[in-house]
């Protein structure tokens, strides 16, 4: 069973955010992480970049599948986790820990509310 | 409804993933296709490959017919000797790529899951001289044991010296009392094992195998991982790389095609083929700085496009993107380099054998 933690929201797309002040960070989830396996190769958008919420900006290569980033949250990019980008096994590890992807610059705090709970999350990959 | 393999029950208690191949309930992974590719490349790994069919030609003829229906020539094969070989249409197109293995009373074909049927009925309607010839795919269970410890595993369960057993030769023996098909052949670019055996006795061999492999650490490995072995090795796999629009000269076999045996089917067409000379062919490139290329992507040069991707991964040895494909000559050349297209374009250069240069089978 894939784990879902209650300290994050979610996205229909797999990722999830989290929110510290005006900055958010964003990653991937559990089950993501399972269904693609062996992540060998991760490019999150670069610092400096606005993202918007629900819009691919980086991609995610398993060994067997490749997948794109979608951002969870609009937000100018403001850190990008290197030691994902060396080592995206990682990823696989601690898929809402070490395994965070990039921090971004909150455009809209109110976007927030807007994503997915913990028990929505788990209702959408029940139906997977 | 997709059938299971005898192991089945097994992999469910191993958490293996599950998933439908070739109308087969297959593990693709257990722990990650990476670990299980590295317990393969540097200790022993144990695999269900139970999903290949088996085909049995029986009769005085056997030599003859298997002879005329494939493209190795199989009267140069001596008792118990097994080798690579590829079944063709009249038109030179690939029906499958088999092992052939010539036993004491039989010849005893190993083919491609999801092409056992369409096999069957190929040799069936193709059928002369006196041979019988069975499908018995739903019979048999097939795990193999790869890796450089696959001798020192399997050695405790058979009471003659496995040294003794060269690559690409088979012995029908028995494993611990277990009737099987013994050879010295594998996917993996390892030294390794398979094993053929009556289903009833499929769990026993497992748990006999595991066992005798718990020193060396072995891990049970699924489909994911034997894909990235059998790629690291540049092995081509029909469905992927080969299928009836390839014949063997452009796809790098025509090391098992033996013109001067005598007639088989696809030999006329092919003969022009190496006449007037291939136009495109499959080879292997490496990615020279970031990206994985992957099936279906075209492969263009500074111009236009040259070619197709058939295969893509990144390679758990090598640590990046390598790829088989298709593509037009003269741009197979060693050491050119081409652009695969896709999200971006990836920068990727021709190579020459196989990707892995240091597997360990003999």
């Amino acid at each position: 069973m894939a784990n879902i933690i209650d300290s994050v929201k979610y996205t229909k797309e797999h990722e999830w955010v989290k929110v510290e002040g005006d900055i958010a960070v964003q990653g991937i989830t559990d089950y993501a992480q399972s269904e693609l396996s062996d992540i060998v190769m991760v490019e999150p958008p670069a610092v400096g970049i606005k993202v918007k919420a629900g819009e691919a900006t980086g991609t995610i290569e398993a060994v067997k599948a490749v997948s794109d980033l979608f951002a969870g949250i609009s937000g100018e990019v403001i850190e990008v986790n290197d030691k994902v980008v060396a080592d995206p096994s990682i990823i696989n590890k601690d898929p809402y820990g070490e395994g965070w992807l990039y921090k971004v610059k909150l455009e809209d705090p109110k976007e927030f509310e807007t994503l997915l709970t913990p028990e929505q999350y788990k209702e959408l990959i029940a139906k997977h | 409804m997709p059938k299971k393999t005898p192991f089945y029950d097994i992999h469910i208690k191993n958490n293996g993933k599950i998933v439908d191949f070739a109308g087969y309930l297959m593990p693709v992974q257990f722990e990650g296709i990476i670990p299980e590719h590295e317990a393969v490349r540097s200790s022993v790994g144990l695999f269900d490959v139970s999903h290949m069919g088996e085909i049995e030609i029986r009769g005085n003829d056997r030599i003859k017919f298997t002879n005329y229906v494939t493209t190795n020539d199989v009267a140069k094969l001596t008792v118990n000797q097994v080798h690579y070989s590829t079944m063709l249409y009249p038109d030179a197109g690939i029906v499958d790529d088999l092992l052939v293995y010539n036993l004491q009373d039989r010849i005893f074909l190993v083919v491609n899951a999801a092409n056992t049927d369409k096999d069957y009925k190929w040799i069936l309607d193709n059928k002369k001289y006196d041979v019988e010839i069975k499908n018995v795919s739903d019979d048999i269970g097939q795990l193999a044991i790869q890796g450089p410890k696959s001798e020192s595993v399997m050695q405790k369960l058979f009471d003659f010296g496995l040294s003794e057993l060269q690559y690409y030769w088979a012995t029908e023996t028995k494993m611990k009392g277990i009737p099987v098909i013994l050879s010295r052949t594998g996917y993996t670019g390892e030294d390794g094992f398979e094993v053929y055996l009556d289903r009833q006795y499929a769990i026993q061999a497992w748990d006999m195998v595991m066992d005798a492999g718990k020193e060396f650490e072995i891990k049970p490995v699924g489909l994911g991982a034997r894909d990235t072995l059998r790629f690291e090795m540049r092995y081509c796999l029909y469905g992927n790389d080969i299928d009836k629009t390839t014949n063997p000269l452009e796809a790098g076999l025509g090391w098992i095609v033996k013109f001067d045996k005598g007639d088989f089917i696809g030999r006329g067409n092919l003969l022009k083929v190496k006449e007037t000379g291939i136009k495109r062919k499959l080879v292997g490139f490496e990615v020279v700085d970031t990206g994985i290329p992957r099936p279906h992507q075209e492969i263009h040069n500074e111009i236009r496009k040259v070619g197709s991707v058939t295969s893509g991964t990144f390679s758990p040895s090598l640590k990046k993107g390598i790829g088989i494909g298709f593509v037009d000559l003269p741009f197979n050349k060693v050491g050119t380099k081409l652009n695969v297209i896709g999200k971006n374009p990836i920068v990727v250069e021709i190579i020459k054998g196989p990707f892995y240069k240091q597997g360990t089978h003999k």
